[in-house]
């Protein structure tokens, strides 16, 4: 099922380190106040600069062996697989430090800021997993730290909330607009207008104005590249499917950098509530054109989702580009089939998922139940994040 | 456009503030948020009447990163309304304040409805400005082209952090008067003007003789007249928003608006 021929021309600048105009397509660009252009060129200069200096990319590839505890291993899920006819692996970016691959994007954003000298880091964060990575990047950094987080998220993720203070960051709940994800980062860039001198923006997923989009996906694209060779040494091959769940889209662009040149089909999956490549259409937002739900008038609506980190109205740019070229699928599931993925992964496997991925694993059960994953493929699924900060939540709603 | 142009009544911003400037006057554009209050419009003759010598009005965005608290409550109250950038500029259509109108929106709005079409929609309601405070000169060569072409001023902001070189673009491609954002922040009131304020208003001037006029933290005449020093002029945006969220009178809005006129001449 793994696609047949790939047009060479279009893959060989696909997902290039070096990203001339901040562009992917139509996608992406630098829409912001006038105050945070300086900010954005300098932090793009200082990013080819480390990147091409060999200290700093040791420090970081010690710290995310030693700290973060990568490499993450490739599971195979025996039981699953055996259920559902198919050869399904996990990659475990739920066993790093701090429980997401959102630790991987905090590091070396962290990392940049200090090279920078900034003193101050501030961050957005929807279920609180790139918050927690934030503050806990701040205080290894010795770095204040301001995680701005919408009011609604605040309470449904009161145990990351209580992390992040332990941790030693201020948490600043957001109650304008849907007080989710999306005014998180307004009001994250609403700091950063009057801070930008001191401060440094470290956006939590690969969306907002170049740099940022290239930025985390080189820094997750660690998640990708280990799976790809992991997988490569206990199959002998490509994975038929490589799925991950989609909020901005960082786990997602990391992992498919992995094997975007590789005829491994690429599919993002969505929430329902907040499925900006099937319901979104172009707009400009958050720095970057990308594709929004929005209204006829342009206005952005609001997205609905059971899990925080998911509930965003638009997508990352480069996931609008893959999406719009064919060389990624997108498709999107409801809270109901999330809730009964969440079950089957903790049940069959003994592994509790975060709400976010099981975003993905609820796209392959109905996949192979609909015959879309045909029998015996192989599929690599990007399992983001463990789901201990979901447990009160889907305590509530679950009678065991 | 030609036909806009031909009706005397309605008074062009880049013109206007030319000759506002060239007469020896320092001016002041007030900011309202259109669609807040059913009679809003109604303003646009108070402030007129008060001395503006434009106004700039807010279409509501959903999502107003460059603005504070005061804007994003009246932009969410205007919404709650039911405003839309067509409501506003059709509400618009029928007024004729004798003083040039400016929009001031988020970029999304104009790029839904389409550059060309926009533009369009603006000068048929006699709005010959507009202000897209998240759509930078990187961004914008389309837009200001599309501006040119209709005889509609883009204005572009400059803030305390742009580059010499770049301010130097900025304020070559500025028509209408260049928005010297007065410090490191979103919209709101401030106590105390920010000494970057005339810095940057200075360093514009020296680049341009399209007027220069400092937004942003402008609340009280004696800011207005301290910032005007070096400034053109000045954009009253919060202070005078908040007066409007409060229900003050228009003889109170009037006597605001005609403090800073005072302080100002
Ligand atoms: C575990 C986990 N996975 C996925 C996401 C979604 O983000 P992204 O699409 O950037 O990977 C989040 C966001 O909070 C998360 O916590």
């Amino acid at each position: 099922m793994a696609i047949d021929k790939i047009d060479t021309d279009t893959e060989s600048h696909l997902m290039a380190d070096h990203q001339e105009d901040g562009k992917f397509g139509d996608f992406g660009g630098r829409f912001i106040p006038e105050s945070l252009i300086p900010a954005c060129r300098d932090l793009e200069e200082a990013f080819y600069e480390a990147f091409a200096d060999k200290t700093f990319t040791d420090t970081l590839d010690h710290l995310l062996k030693t700290y973060a505890g990568r490499p993450t291993p490739l599971t195979y899920c025996g039981n699953l697989s055996e259920k559902l006819g198919i050869k399904l692996f996990l990659k475990r970016e739920d066993l790093t430090h701090t429980g997401s691959h959102k630790i991987n994007n905090v590091l070396g954003q962290a990392l940049l800021a200090k090279r920078m000298g900034k003193k101050r880091m501030i961050a957005e964060t929807g279920a609180g997993q790139h918050g927690v990575a934030a503050a806990t990047a701040a205080a290894i950094f010795g770095l204040e730290c301001v995680v701005f987080m919408g009011a609604v998220d605040v309470s449904r993720q009161a145990l990351n909330v209580f992390r992040m203070k332990l941790l030693g960051a201020k948490v600043v709940p957001v109650t304008s607009g849907s007080a989710t994800l999306k005014d998180a980062v307004n009001e994250a860039l609403r700091d950063w207008v009057a801070s930008v001198e001191t401060t440094h923006y470290c956006i939590g997923s690969a969306m907002g104005p170049h740099p940022y989009p290239l930025i985390v996906r080189q820094l997750q694209r660690i998640l990708g590249d280990e799976a790809r060779e992991q997988y490569r040494e206990v199959a002998g091959e490509d994975p038929d499917f490589v799925v991950a769940c989609v909020g901005g889209g960082s786990n997602a662009i990391g992992t498919f950098a992995g094997f975007v040149d590789t005829k491994s089909r690429l599919v993002g999956v969505e929430a329902a509530g907040g499925a900006a490549m099937h319901n979104g259409i172009p707009g400009v937002v958050h720095g970057m054109r990308s594709r929004f739900l929005q209204d006829e008038s342009g206005q952005i609506l609001e997205a609905e989702s059971i899990s925080a980190g998911l509930d965003y109205p638009g997508i990352g740019p480069e996931h609008a580009y893959l999406g719009e070229i064919g060389r990624a699928q997108y498709s999107f599931v409801g809270d109901e089939e999330v809730i009964a993925a969440f079950r089957v992964l903790s049940e069959t496997e003994g592994i509790i998922p975060a709400l976010e991925p099981a975003h993905a694993l609820a796209y392959i059960l109905r996949s192979v139940k609909e015959g879309t994953i045909p029998r015996s493929s192989s599929v690599l699924m990007t399992l983001s994040g463990r789901g201990d900060k979901d447990v009160a939540q889907i305590m509530e709603m679950l009678e065991l | 456009m030609a036909e806009v142009l031909s009706n005397p009544s309605v008074r062009d911003l880049a013109v206007s503030l030319r000759d506002g400037k060239d007469a020896g006057r320092k001016l002041l554009v007030c900011y309202i948020t259109g669609g807040l209050h059913s009679d809003w419009r109604e303003l646009l003759y108070v402030l007129a009447d008060a001395g503006a010598d434009a106004v700039e009005i807010g279409i509501p965005f959903s999502d107003p990163v460059m603005d504070g608290p005061v804007i994003q409550q009246a932009s969410m109250e205007a919404l709650t309304g039911g405003a839309t950038p067509l409501s506003v500029l059709s509400e618009l259509e029928k007024e004729n304040p004798g003083i040039p109108l400016a929009v001031m929106t988020y970029y999304n709005l104009v790029y839904r409805m389409g550059e060309e079409r926009f533009a369009e929609r603006l000068l048929q309601s006699g709005v010959t400005g507009a202000i897209l405070p998240d759509l930078p000169l990187d961004e914008a060569s389309g837009w200001i082209k599309t501006g040119e072409e209709h005889n509609l001023s883009p204005v572009l902001l400059a803030a305390p952090t742009t580059r010499e070189e770049r301010l130097s673009e900025i304020a070559a491609k500025s028509k209408g008067f260049v928005y010297a954002v007065g410090l490191l922040g979103v919209t709101g009131e401030r106590e105390e003007l920010s000494s970057s304020a005339s810095v940057l208003a200075g360093a514009i001037k020296r680049h341009t003789d399209t007027p220069v006029l400092v937004g942003v933290g402008i609340s009280t005449p004696e800011q207005a007249k301290e910032v005007c020093r070096v400034a053109d002029g000045v954009v009253v945006g919060s202070a005078l928003v908040r007066r409007i969220l409060e229900n003050k009178s228009r003889k109170e809005i009037g006597e605001f608006v005609g403090g800073i006129r005072e302080a100002l001449d």
